[in-house]
């Protein structure tokens, strides 16, 4: 039992649920008798407990404790199987902590891991955004090989998701899915090009770290979407504009030409006023060539420049990376008082920038001299800052400063950080050796420091005085003598080593003091440093060689005791030395040239600064704080000598166009299906978009002439309809057969579209067979259903969305085939699984399936107005009418019309309303409400409706003033009695499959290829009929769907393709005068080149 | 990006760990402790340690290491700007960014962890899209999540996520719109023993605290914007506006946020309103040293200098001090070695002042160099710039907020050597 209440008192700790705990302990206190390691198996029995429990209060509580038993790193793993129940949780704070510890878990236990993921699967279909980005996050976190082809699938839907949270997320997924799986690259590399073509700004950042991630070679991805990365980089969120600045460097690098060769140019409106010495150097180098800075390039750097003034020190540090790199010289000015800021930051930040500041203070010293000042140090600094400010401040030094700058060092040198006030005199001696001028006060001071009580700053002083004296080999022989004497004091190796190196160097200098400081050391040798040992070695040669005579017993002294030193080092010192300058009759050629070896004139010491090396690395970068390459370092390549083709980041205008039109969102994210068969898809592209501008213009024009001369020839088509009904019954049936044929061609055609095979005669056989049977059964009677229930949305900015919401499904449709026949002998080794897995993707198949068929907005409103009643006839009041396609508000069977009245006298009209109604039998009308009055030039809207019981019959009606009485009509446009419909492409195909035989009317059109692509053929449509777009997988299919607004009957119309320049129109419905109707004038506009 | 994160507190102890990608052991935080070890104190530390397999990239806040493990090559930058927010996040979720505070809301902190990043890159780090997501702890939301078994996590997506504006949630409402201003100047100096200022300069920023309800577009304009020099902006700021006409126009977050932070440029003579005397001597061969430190007000516009602190990091050798204030109370750290002197307001007439003796360890030679002061205070009412906000306009609301602007001059790292 003490073991049980030990383990109540860390759970008190760890959760809130003290009394819980007690309570299911209770329950189970013989258990305890297992003695110690009872405790944690018990305690994690009532974690089970209660997570069994059906109160959602004490499962949250048993995650809590679970989550933070994740966070201390205790071990939670064998409550796997109780954690993962829950997680088709309701309570949101439980799914999201069991998501926590799937995610933490899942690695370890495969198997059960995969309990969960049909549960993510239902959730990547939720209608709430925030659970489908989840659902997809948790998804691709769990890292288990298995799940590698449901998680491609996800990632394919989620990319081309309504709500740009989830494609970030998607963007996100590919990255992990990569680390997990390399072997997908190819498919991921294919949802980055999509990704890429996004223009969310939530979205860029994250696609371009995953661009980096898995395909960081494939530059040509960026080309296009170059500059509206530009464009957008201000508005991305801060981590993205990070990743994305540092890829445009890189792109930068590989894609325009140096501007560092010709600067100061003419284009040079920044130009800075503190132009350095350096720079002139470089500009008497100039070439005379002309440059011109590719605009793209002059882009990038003009829209980086805001960034400067980002709060986040990151976001600063890649635009100044980017000016560094890719800007001109005389431009990377800017960049240096944003760097400046950053250093009132915490020290971390600090210590990254002046490592970068002090990397490119060594190449121009004239950026960061303005603010020399900045980098003076502080006591309070931690010592890496004042060590990295010293740097930059010597790396800055100059003959007008350095005055100032050792005036600020003598604080420095008497610091009581010692290790900052070695550096700072390594600093001096740096400023001495470089500045000729202050050499000789630098030395002096150096000097005064050897009296320092301080050995650290002695030690420090006679190496550097060393150095110096090495480099002005003039007459320094206070000096050494000075040094000579410290030899007594000092302790530290390096200094004493450095101050026998001097003596032998210039021991003809000071002949006297040598052999004495010879002597001296012969005494302590055995106790000296090896540093120091080999040094007295060295002074004994060289003294045996310029004054043998005194010294000559005392070397070879040194010598004998170097010979047993313990060191090996010391000893071969010793051996190769006696063979040297001692003669025997063994010694060869060498000796002679002993005193050449030893005395030889030595190279100075170069002083330079520890930062040198590190400009081959990119600045702001890992690779460039550690000065050792970093794994996954991209390496910034050389400017090219001639730029490769500037017209690869060319974009046609095809998106600004088509904004307002949802088929330009359809087209562009067709591509990716597209894709998946054509591999020249960017060629079509292009084209698609070239001709489309060109023919958008002339279109409008055309169908307004024409769907007002198909509406008069609709009324007796109309009579045909209303007495063939006998014929259903036979319809039905061949509806059945002819389904089946249309299937089998569909799916035909689209192993052709995968082998790329131009021909489909098969097909198109097939496929009219179906049509000839369909096209005698024109005519069918008119079947009432009741109206369906509608949900309408009625902003039109939903419009667009609603259209394209239909497409991912149709997407993982396609995909599915696909991954069972490529995947299924790979990726699904254990036969226990496969069928859950094929149960699941047959979830995702369901779930489109019973997606109701929805009412959805219009595509595209034309805006053709039709004359209600003339000026001329309506003494002064002019009326027009106009189809707004909207859902009518006065009853769901109504079509709306608006129209607009105009007072063209100059007296007031007065009550305008509708008369007498003259309408055929079952024909409706809501009339306006009155006009009181209307004033002179003025005009007013208003809005009726009209149930047409879908037949193109005219409303006649009167339309009065107080005085007058005019009879007008409202002949509708067969395709304004439709209102479109947005569903899958499945349902498409089933409904159609319903509508064959009698009810499917088709044409042939002939037309120029340029008509047929995908948006000039959706303009076109939906101009003359208020359809709604299905999507597509196949790009010769062009699907459109609506139902009629009286009986809610669908119509469905398709365009396809066909070889040469025809294409086959059918139109399916069950009311087939309409459907008629509506190909006789869809077929026309559609045929017109 | 960003591996795994381990909270360290002083005494070396992880407390809380997380991993965004497969896990990566505890053991890897020994290299960090080896570098910790070697640096003589925290501040010390490299931000950046590689190891054999990892980089650690580490920050200090609050007495705690935040260590995050890198694989890949990353600007450190990066993750460091990212760590500060996530301790940012903590304080301002907690009140404290402490290791208590962690370790009472270790839930809270690992679905915030979760929500700020995916798979290692940033996810949401606005803390108003957090506090939708999650909700802060307060004890009203506690008592009642126990009774009616609600959680604290929202769940639907915040609406700044996928507007352009990210930083503003929808619907925010008010039955008192305000809008408060704090211009805060901080004067970096170094003054040299002669009491001659070696560098000066203002850094001020302008913080703001907006409750305003719906979506107001304001605009703050200067009397004199001309004096910034480098500015750097909260995300909300209309650049071409400002280099355009020199006007702040935006869209505010909700609540507290830093508007801008700038410079004031360089070439303008910065005022010290204050001036130290000070005589601080060891006697060669003897135990002990004067210390003599007064102050006194100069330049000051007319408003008083109040907040006087000053802090000394005396040699190590001093054993002790001995001193008497004329004003104020001073503490010696005998283990740090620090001495702080709260000195308060200052007033003309009477110079306050801090005299005595210093004994220092016997037989230890002489420390060779003075130690530097460091001055705190704070100047009410004044912008020690001259830095004056013209106006505030708001556009797209109908009602009349309560504006106001509140001006202060602090020191920053203000230092005297002597």
């Amino acid at each position: 039992m003490a073991s049980n209440s030990l383990a109540y008192n860390e759970q008190a700790g760890a959760g809130e649920t003290a009394e819980l705990g007690q309570e299911a302990a209770a329950t189970m206190s013989p258990s305890g008798a297992f003695g110690l390691f009872s405790s944690d198996l018990k305690k994690n029995e009532d974690l089970k407990q209660m997570l069994e429990s059906n109160k959602d209060s004490a499962k949250l509580d048993a995650m809590k404790r679970i989550v933070g038993m994740i966070a201390k790193g205790r071990n939670a793993s064998e409550l796997f199987p109780a954690v993962v129940k829950n997680v088709a949780s309701k309570n949101i704070e439980i799914k999201k902590l069991v998501y926590v510890y799937l995610v933490r878990y899942a690695e370890e236990q495969q198997d059960l891991a995969l309990l969960s993921i049909s549960t993510f699967q239902r959730a990547l279909k939720d209608p709430n955004q925030l659970i489908r980005a989840s659902a997809l996050r948790v998804l691709s976190s769990i890292r288990v090989p298995i799940i590698v082809p449901i998680m491609m699938l996800a990632i394919k839907d989620a990319s081309a998701d309504l709500s740009p949270y989830v494609r970030k997320n998607a963007a996100h997924a590919i990255q992990k899915l990569y680390s997990l799986d390399p072997e997908q690259k190819e498919m991921l590399i294919e949802v980055i090009e999509k990704l890429l073509k996004d223009k969310s700004t939530l979205v860029a950042g994250s696609v371009v770290m995953a661009f980096e991630e898995v395909c960081p070679e494939r530059i040509d991805l960026i080309h296009k979407n170059y500059r509206k990365l530009c464009n957008l980089l201000v508005d991305v969120e801060e981590w993205g504009q990070v990743v994305i600045i540092h890829m445009l460097t890189r792109y930068a690098r590989t894609q325009f030409v140096s501007p560092w060769k010709e600067d100061g140019g003419a284009e040079d409106s920044e130009k800075n006023f503190y132009e350095s010495d350096d720079e002139q150097r470089e500009g008497t180098e100039r070439r005379k060539k002309p440059y011109a800075m590719d605009p793209d390039h002059r882009l990038l750097i003009r829209n980086t420049k805001p960034l400067l003034q980002s709060r986040n020190a990151a976001v600063v540090m890649a635009v100044a990376q980017l000016y560094w790199h890719i800007s001109p010289k005389s431009e990377a000015g800017v960049i240096s008082k944003s760097l400046v800021r950053l250093l009132r930051s915490n020290r971390e930040v600090q210590y990254i920038v002046l490592q970068n500041i002090a990397t490119m203070s060594i190449q121009r010293k004239g950026m960061f001299e303005p603010y020399l000042k900045s980098f003076y140090v502080r006591s309070t600094d931690p010592t890496m800052i004042k060590t990295l400010k010293l740097e930059i401040l010597t790396n800055l030094a100059n003959e007008a400063n350095v005055s100032t700058l050792l005036r600020e060092f003598q604080t420095y040198v008497r610091s009581q950080d010692k290790q900052f006030a070695a550096a700072t005199i390594q600093t001096v001696g740096r400023c001495a050796s470089s500045i000729s001028e202050v050499s000789d006060s630098c030395l002096s001071g150096l000097v005064c420091l050897l009296s320092s009580r301080d050995e650290v700053v002695v030690a420090e002083s006679v190496v550097v005085i060393k150095k110096l004296l090495q480099m002005r080999p003039a007459q320094h022989g206070e000096i050494i003598k000075h040094m000579a004497k410290l030899l007594d004091s000092i302790t530290v190796p390096v200094a004493r080593a450095s101050i026998l190196w001097l003596i032998g160097e210039n021991c003809e200098r000071v002949p006297k003091i040598a052999p004495d400081v010879l002597r001296k050391m012969a005494k302590s040798f055995t106790s000296e440093d090896d540093l120091v040992k080999l040094q007295i070695l060295n002074l004994g040669a060289k003294l045996y060689l310029t004054n043998s005579k005194q010294t000559k017993l005392l070397t070879q002294y040194i010598l004998n005791l170097g010979k047993y030193d313990q060191n090996y080092d010391i000893r071969d010192r010793t051996r190769f030395i006696r063979q040297l300058i001692v003669p025997n009759e063994k010694s060869g050629a060498l000796s002679k040239y002993a005193k050449k070896i030893f005395l030889a004139q030595k190279p100075a010491p170069l002083l330079e600064s520890p930062f040198k090396d590190r400009d081959h690395f990119q600045l702001g970068t890992l690779s460039h704080t550690l000065n050792t390459k970093a794994a996954g370092y991209l390496e910034l390549s050389n400017w090219p000598e001639v730029a490769p083709d500037p017209s690869v980041r060319n974009v046609e205008v095809v998106e600004l166009q088509t904004k307002e039109w949802t088929p330009a969102g359809k087209a562009k994210k067709e591509n990716p299906a597209k894709k998946f068969y054509s591999e020249s898809e960017e060629e079509e592209d292009s084209s698609d978009s070239s001709s489309e501008s060109e023919s958008e213009s002339g279109s409008g024009s055309e169908e307004e002439a024409d769907s007002s001369e198909d509406s008069s020839a609709s009324s007796p088509s109309e009579q045909e309809g209303e007495s063939a009904s006998e014929s259903e019954g036979r319809s039905k049936r061949t509806a059945k057969k002819s389904w089946k044929t249309r299937a089998k061609s569909d799916s035909e055609d689209e192993e052709k579209e995968n082998e790329k095979s131009k021909s489909s005669d098969s097909s198109s056989a097939e496929s009219s067979s179906a049509e000839e049977s369909s096209s005698d059964a024109e005519s069918e009677s008119e079947s009432d259903s009741g109206p369906d229930s509608r949900k309408v949305t009625k902003e039109k900015e939903g419009r667009p969305k609603q259209a394209r919401s239909t497409l991912p499904k149709d997407v993982s449709l396609l995909d599915l085939d696909d991954f069972n026949s490529v995947s299924t002998p790979v990726a699904l080794p254990t036969p226990v699984l496969s069928p859950s897995l094929r149960a699941d993707l047959e979830g995702l198949n369901l779930s489109t399936t019973s997606s109701v068929i929805n009412v959805s907005s219009p595509v595209f409103v034309p805006m053709k107005t039709h004359v209600l009643l003339h000026r001329m006839s309506g003494k002064g009041l002019a009326a027009h009418y106009f189809f707004p396609r909207q859902p009518c508000i006065f009853g769901a069977k109504m079509v709306s019309v608006q129209i607009t009245l105009n007072n063209t006298t100059d007296q007031k009209i007065e009550n305008i309303h509708v008369g007498e109604k003259k309408l055929p039998a079952g024909m409706q009308m809501h009339a306006f409400s009155p006009v009181d009055s209307l004033e002179p030039e003025g005009s007013v809207t208003v809005s009726m409706g009209i149930d047409f019981c879908d037949s193109t019959q005219t409303a006649s009606f009167q339309l009065c003033t107080k005085d007058d009485c005019f009879s007008v009509n409202i002949q509708p446009p067969v395709g304004e009695l439709l209102l479109p419909v947005a569903m899958s492409e499945k349902d498409f195909k089933k409904e159609q499959g319903m509508l064959t035989g009698m009810n499917e009317t088709s044409a042939l059109i002939v037309a120029t290829p340029q008509d047929f692509t995908p948006s000039v053929i959706l303009q076109k449509v939906v101009n003359v009929a208020n359809v709604g777009a299905v999507p597509s997988g196949q790009d010769h299919l062009h699907r459109f769907a609506a139902r009629t607004v009286h009986s809610g009957s669908l119509m469905l119309v398709t365009v396809e393709l066909k070889e040469g320049s025809t294409a086959q129109l059918i139109i399916n419905t069950e009311k087939t005068v309409i459907g008629s109707v509506l190909l006789r004038e869809l077929k026309p506009v559609l045929s017109q080149g | 990006m960003i591996h795994s994160l381990f909270l360290i507190n002083c005494s070396g102890d992880i407390f809380l760990e997380k991993h965004w990608k497969s896990v990566v052991s505890q053991s890897v935080c020994d290299y960090f402790f080896e570098a910790q070890e070697k640096a003589a104190d925290v501040e010390n530390v490299p931000p950046v340690i590689s190891t054999p397999h990892h980089y650690l990239i580490s920050i200090y806040r609050d007495k705690l290491f935040f260590v995050s493990v890198i694989q890949t090559e990353v600007p450190p930058l990066f993750v460091i700007e990212f760590l500060h927010r996530v301790a940012d996040t903590f304080q301002d979720y907690f009140g404290e960014c402490s290791e208590a505070a962690i370790k009472d809301n270790v839930v809270i902190v690992y679905e915030l962890l979760e929500e700020m990043l995916d798979n290692g890159f940033p996810l949401a780090t606005e803390s108003n899209i957090l506090k939708e997501l999650i909700k802060p702890p307060t004890i009203l939301r506690s008592v009642v999540n126990s009774i009616t078994g609600s959680s604290n996590v929202g769940d639907t997506l915040p609406t700044g996520q996928l507007s352009n504006i990210p930083w503003r949630r929808a619907g925010v409402k008010y039955t008192n719109n305000e809008a408060y201003f704090d211009v805060v100047e901080e004067i970096d100096a170094i003054i040299d023993k002669s009491g001659s200022t070696v560098f000066a300069e203002i850094q001020g920023v302008i913080d703001a605290c907006i409750k305003l309800s719906g979506m107001p577009d304001l605009s703050l304009s200067f009397m004199n914007p001309r004096l910034l020099d480098d500015v750097s902006f909260h995300p909300c700021i209309r650049f071409k506006r400002w280099e355009s006409e020199r006007v702040l126009s935006f869209i505010p977050p909700d609540g507290n946020f830093r508007l801008i932070s700038y410079r004031v440029s360089s070439q303008n003579l910065v005022a010290i309103p204050v001036y130290v005397k000070h005589n601080i001597s060891f006697k060669e061969n003897s135990s002990c040293g004067r210390f003599d430190v007064t102050i006194g007000p100069k330049q000051n516009m007319g408003k008083t200098v109040e907040g006087i602190t000053v802090t000394v990091h005396m040699p190590k050798v001093v054993l002790n001090m001995n001193l008497t204030p004329t004003q104020g109370s001073y503490t010696f750290d005998p283990v740090t070695k620090v001495l702080t002197w709260d000195v308060g307001k200052i007033t003309p007439q009477k110079l306050p002042s801090l005299k005595g003796l210093v004994n220092l360890q016997s037989g230890a030679p002489k420390p060779e160099e003075n130690p530097s002061l460091n001055i705190q205070f704070k100047i009410q009412q004044l912008a020690i710039s001259g830095l004056k906000v013209n106006r505030l306009d708001m556009y797209g609301e109908k009602y009349k907020p309560f504006k106001g602007v509140k001006y202060v001059t602090k020191a920053g790292k203000f230092q005297v050597r002597t």
